[in-house]
């Protein structure tokens, strides 16, 4: 075994032990408890680089768990696909543990108690890690459901009744698809006597067609139903809003695309070929559609982003139907693309959430002028995300439309088509949102004095008549940066500090409480989703060597099988 | 295939058909119920995949692997039931406090779908009742026109111009209040969206779906 090799189990390991860790340290400690998920986020985002690394230069990583052989035993590996994406879901975990650690999960105790949502969420990761790494079927299921048990503990966090509302639509889908999935692994294992990915594709490929179509399209729902793919979504806009926003935010991001990559391993490893691409094709087309007219209807903003992103999941199985090279690549492109800047939009969303009370667009009104950072942090990812050019949205749409293109048929052109008119859409219901929260006049409501507002260093900051002792005794002082007032000493939610300026003839009382990690774990976010523009020609050079590699299936099986 | 088998696939089948029955039903302690059948329903299946049975799948010296059953489905088996231990586990606390929240543990609808329907009706509902006030406004204004002409002849007018001045203000009263009336129900209707008809009564509590 390889020094890497050693590696790959680390991801799943190390967020459980923290989880353990932080369950036994209880509600005590919060500073240590941050600081434990921080650096062992950070550590699974280095072990993860290093993986990536290994896979690329010698291949695909991989670990027998307790020394059985892959048959028998669990095996977990790391190829180019699972290393990618664990690079990518770990740095927009660590982003969002460390948002949510701004947002002091704390602030509000008894809806969100930290002592929860810590190990909920490492739980969270090590699921999603496993995923991404699992060998076999059966370990897929595990990791899914750690995953998902993880995710039901968050999405109820508090038990209110609007979470528990839509936590009872979430739960009930996901355990339905659950079952369904270990039914579809029992149909697996009688039909090929093994549930080793590696060992599955020569098992299959000597099975009748039909058999093979039916477990193809068994897992298929399965997957389908997690990546929120169109006549399977309805429960995603249903439920993914109520929860905290940076629930919601690694949820949007990870948890669908965890769905994509399942589909992405099934169809190029165990199924290749072009028996059932039709069918993903039209499902995608109507993904695209109907998610992106469900959000040109909605007034809510993270109702808004939450059928974006039920339509955008059509790209990602756009590019799977087409099951090109360019395809694939593509679908990846896009899949590192959409976590990163999804995640983003819903973290501004919280933001949004946090600064005006309320994330339905008719109430809000005036933050670009209130609070221009917060323009700039949405500004940036609604373009990225309707693919203005040069952004990465663009590049991942344009290489897709590429691929079908160089692909010829029918439904290719109409799903070019159909994909262009979807950027279009999203466009339009983004730059509604912009009109409707940042850009008209700011309603009486959202000036009005005691709103949570963000002083910006351009408004005047004069001592008016009657402020209450707080604002006058921090007006007097000299002006201060919206966010620079942190403490030095680490992650402490600030005691809003409440500055009363006068602002266009009206008085607004401001107060810095926006923290620093959350604007600053969002900034990080952008920075993430614009880095994907500058190295758009490494990344792609990755996802074709990758796609590559998936669809000649031999590295892989060899990997596993023959060492 | 032994009989054993079919047997096997057959339970589970009847199961996993028992539990998407209950898993249709409102209240949550039926989708739990549902879960648990569907979950012990999937257990069956992936027992059915082991092939003929077996001794049991011990290794020690004499043991003849011929003869031992497949002890993978059984490992799938043992994992299956602890996840949905878990799953239940959970529910069961899902169920236990939306009854505390709300008397009972039915699952509501979703209030923003609700909202973004009732908006289009309402749009539609407006138009109506524009339409007819539009058209009140062109009869009133034809009668006055007509009014105008007679004017020269007739020093009454003035008095006739108000009578139907007023039947149009009586109108447009009318209308108003119409209008008014609708929204007072649908705000009412959207404060009410969350509430359960007869969640008070405590059959509807007990019975849920059955009633």
């Amino acid at each position: 075994m390889s020094a890497a090799a050693t590696l790959v189990p680390l991801p799943v390991i190390l967020p459980l032990c923290a989880a353990g860790l932080k369950l036994a340290i209880g509600a005590r400690l919060e500073r240590v408890q941050r600081f434990i998920s921080a650096a062992v986020l950070l550590a699974v985002l280095v072990v993860s680089l290093l993986l990536l690394i290994a896979a690329d230069r010698h291949g695909p990583q991989v670990m027998d768990a307790g020394g059985w052989a892959p048959p028998v035993g669990i095996v977990l590996v790391a190829d180019r696909l699972s290393a990618l994406m664990l690079v990518i879901s770990s740095s927009v975990t660590l982003s969002v543990l460390v948002y949510s650690v701004g947002q002091g999960m704390a602030d509000n105790d008894d809806t969100t108690p930290l002592s929860v949502f810590h190990p909920s969420y490492l739980v969270l990761v090590a699921g999603v890690s496993d995923t991404f790494l699992a060998g076999d079927l059966f370990n897929l299921y595990v990791g899914f459901e750690l995953m998902l048990t993880a995710s039901y503990v968050l999405m109820t966090i508090g038990g209110t009744l609007a979470r528990i509302r839509a936590g009872a639509t979430y739960a009930i889908v996901s355990l339905l698809s659950s079952m369904l999935f270990l039914a579809a692994v029992a149909m697996v294992y009688a039909a090929a006597g093994t549930v080793t990915m590696a060992q599955l594709p020569a098992r299959l490929d000597a099975l009748p067609q039909s058999v093979g179509m039916v477990i193809q399209i068994a897992l298929l729902g399965v997957f389908a139903i997690k990546a929120a793919v169109f006549p399977l979504a309805a429960w995603l806009p249903d439920s993914y809003p109520t929860a905290p926003a940076p629930v919601t935010a690694v949820f949007a991001g990870l948890l669908t695309k965890v769905g994509i990559y399942a589909m992405l391993r099934t169809q190029t490893l165990l199924f290749p070929g072009q028996r059932i691409d039709a069918v993903l094709m039209v499902l995608a087309l109507l993904s695209l559609l109907v998610g992106i007219l469900g959000a040109v209807a909605q007034t809510d903003l993270k109702r808004l982003l939450s059928f974006t992103l039920v339509s955008h999941m059509g790209y990602m199985v756009f590019g799977i139907g087409l099951g090109t090279l360019g395809g694939i690549s593509g679908a990846m492109f896009y899949v590192a693309h959409h976590i990163t800047v999804q995640t983003t939009l819903f973290l501004v969303a919280g933001l949004v959430e946090r600064r005006s009370g309320t994330t339905d667009l008719q109430s809000l009104g005036g933050l670009a002028r209130l609070s221009p950072l917060l323009a700039v942090l949405f500004f940036v990812p609604a373009l990225n995300l309707a693919g203005i050019p040069p952004l990465s949205g663009f590049l991942g749409k344009f290489g897709l439309l590429r691929a079908g293109v160089d692909d010829g048929g029918v439904l290719a052109y109409v799903l070019v088509a159909g994909g262009t008119v979807t950027s279009l859409l999203t466009l339009y219901a983004l730059a509604k949102a912009w009109n409707l929260a940042f850009w008209r006049a700011a309603t009486p409501e959202m000036c009005a004095a005691g709103t949570v507002l963000e002083s910006t260093e351009e408004d005047s900051v004069q001592e008016p008549p009657g402020a209450g002792a707080q604002g006058a005794a921090a007006a007097r002082g000299t002006p201060q940066p919206d966010v620079g007032d942190w403490p030095a000493g680490g992650l402490r939610v600030l005691v809003p500090r409440r500055v009363t300026a006068t602002f266009g003839g009206q008085e607004i009382t401001t107060t810095s409480s926006l923290p620093v990690s959350m604007t600053g774990a969002t900034a990080a976010l952008v920075l993430f989703g614009l880095a994907f523009t500058v190295l758009a020609g490494p990344l792609f050079g990755l996802t074709d060597r990758a796609a590559g590699e998936m669809l000649a299936r031999t590295p892989y099986v060899e990997a596993v099988m023959d060492r | 295939m032994t009989t054993g088998t079919v047997a096997l696939v057959g339970c589970g089948g009847v199961l996993f058909a028992c539990g998407t029955a209950l898993l249709l039903a409102r209240p949550l302690t039926r989708i739990l119920l549902g879960a648990v059948l569907i979950g012990n329903g999937v257990n069956l299946l992936v027992l059915a995949t082991s092939g003929p049975d077996g001794n049991a799948a011990l290794l020690y010296p004499g043991t003849e692997r011929k003869t031992i059953a497949d002890p993978l489905p059984q490992a799938f088996i043992l994992t299956a039931i602890v996840i949905t231990l878990a799953l239940t586990a959970f529910l069961a606390t899902m169920a236990y406090r939306a009854w505390q929240h709300s008397g009972n543990d039915d699952v509501p609808d979703d209030i923003e779908d609700i909202r973004v329907v009732r908006r289009a009706t309402y749009a539609e509902e407006r138009e109506r009742l524009r339409a007819a006030y539009r058209k009140q406004r062109h009869a009133y204004r034809a009668l006055a026109h007509d009014e105008e002409e007679r004017e020269a002849q007739e020093h009454t007018v003035y008095e006739r111009l108000g009578t139907a001045r007023d039947r149009y203000r009586g109108l447009r009263r009318r209308a108003r209040a119409d209008a008014r009336a609708f929204r007072a129900r649908q705000a009412r209707a959207e404060e009410t969206a969350e509430d359960i008809v007869g969640e008070d009564d405590p059959w509807q509590t007990i019975l849920g779906a059955d009633r």
